[in-house]
């Protein structure tokens, strides 16, 4: 069968100490055999290293920040598209998400596809809604709340025992062991991210996350667990092994069914000693260790890809337990002229 | 005592366990008490069988061998 040719844009080319999913979404792409596809970089930074790495990327054109709001992101990419002639978008930031949530229809009426959950399903799982979601759907959640202020900090932790995680509303999360410390991280979380920052109970156990893909009927299409192994000084997986755990697989499949996901998604939780599973996050998109799943027999880019293209995707069944992957960084040389012609005309 | 169904034992004496992601570097005589408990014996017939092939009191052998199983439990090895 010749490969059906394409052309995908994708964000999150930021392959740095905390990597975004867009490298690893391109190479399961890109492995595909169903598929001839250019790939069109989106970036919001001059030094995403995926920009420079032509051998996976064709094209990279800069996008605004999301906080610039949607319609700016709308007439860039109607701009990027008339040159392109993109066929699909695969988002991968959850602080972009909202933008391109709401631009579904405005993205499908220039040609352009995506595969994104509904707007209700993204605030559902939101940071701050989470115990209200643990109580919705039967999942144990850490107990937690959301504060806008130091005083509604000092509130929070009132009725909570230290160590406590102080965590930011897209990202990063710090344990603190005090006050003094929780306030310092409610400053740097509020500062960088915004409000509201989420204080939330400590539990100690074993980290593990599962990827999962939804197809928007309650189906399960893939879904892979893993443990870490390695992890940064910013929680971030830096090595990590597919693990055969089947109360994972049906907590997933139980989610992906009552909410209807449309989409990637990952599962962050955590085993406690007694062995209760809790759920600390639903990230509403693709992971950044999504090539293990890849590696361990479920291309879930590629499944993505079809399931945006209106295609039939059966869905995995089985996965390689014990596959690894251990991440590493990698010093690129890029010639100043290329940096200049990015930074002066916006693509490269 | 039953070394749980799912655990993999290779012949250099990696022990991985799948459902954690756990593994484990056994020497020479812990690979083969796993391997004794995998065919069935019991901690008796286990200490009779090193008791004869090891110079070792049987003291210091229950001891180690108690140690040794208590740290397979401990570690999700066992089944409950």
């Amino acid at each position: 069968m010749t490969p059906q040719k394409l052309t995908v844009a994708v964000t999150g080319l930021n392959n740095i100490d905390s990597p975004g999913p867009g490298i690893p979404v391109i190479r399961g792409i890109r492995e595909s055999k169903d598929f001839e596809v250019r790939i069109i970089g989106l970036a919001y930074e001059h030094l995403e290293p995926g920009i420079y790495m032509s051998e996976l990327v064709d094209k990279t054109y800069m996008i605004p920040y999301p906080a610039e709001g949607k319609d700016a992101l709308f007439n860039r990419l109607v701009e990027i598209n008339e040159k392109e002639k993109i066929d699909v978008i695969i988002p991968n930031f959850d602080a972009e998400l909202f933008s391109f949530i709401k631009l579904e229809k405005q993205l499908e009426g220039i040609g352009i596809k995506t595969y994104l959950p509904t707007i209700e399903q993204f605030d559902e799982r939101n940071k701050s809604n989470l115990p209200a979601y643990g109580k919705k759907y039967g999942v144990n959640v850490p107990a937690g709340t959301e504060v806008f202020s130091l005083s509604d900090l000092g509130n929070a932790l009132k009725s909570m025992n230290f160590p406590v995680m102080i965590k930011g509303k897209y990202y990063d999360a710090y344990p603190a062991d005090s006050l003094e410390q929780a306030e310092g991280y409610f400053s740097k979380m509020s500062a960088k991210w915004g409000y509201p920052v989420i204080v939330q109970e400590f539990i100690r156990g074993t980290e593990v996350n599962v990827i999962a893909l939804g197809d928007g009927k309650g189906n399960l299409i893939a879904a892979v667990p893993m443990r870490k192994q390695y992890i940064t000084d910013k929680g971030k997986a830096w090595g990590g092994i597919t693990i055969e755990d089947p109360s994972l697989l049906e907590l997933a499949k139980q989610i992906i069914s009552q909410t209807k996901w449309k989409g990637g998604m990952e599962l962050e939780l955590i085993r406690s000693a007694d062995k209760k599973l809790y759920l600390l996050e639903i990230n509403p998109r693709i992971p950044a260790w999504v090539y293990l799943a890849v590696g361990a027999g479920q291309n879930i880019p590629e499944a993505l890809l079809k399931l945006t293209l209106g295609m039939d995707v059966t869905p995995f069944t089985r996965y390689d337990v014990g596959k690894m992957f251990i991440r590493y960084s990698y010093d690129m040389i890029v010639d100043l002229e290329l940096f200049s012609r990015l930074t002066t005309s916006g693509e490269l | 005592m039953i070394i749980k169904g799912n655990i993999a034992l290779s012949d250099n004496g990696f022990v991985f366990n799948p459902s954690t992601g756990d593994s484990f570097t056994m020497n020479k005589t812990g690979k083969e008490v796993i391997m004794l408990i995998k065919e069935g014996q019991d901690l008796s017939q286990i200490s009779q069988s090193l008791l004869e092939k090891y110079d070792v009191d049987s003291n210091t052998l229950e001891r180690y061998l108690s140690d040794f199983v208590n740290d397979l439990s401990v570690n999700n090895l066992m089944e409950e």
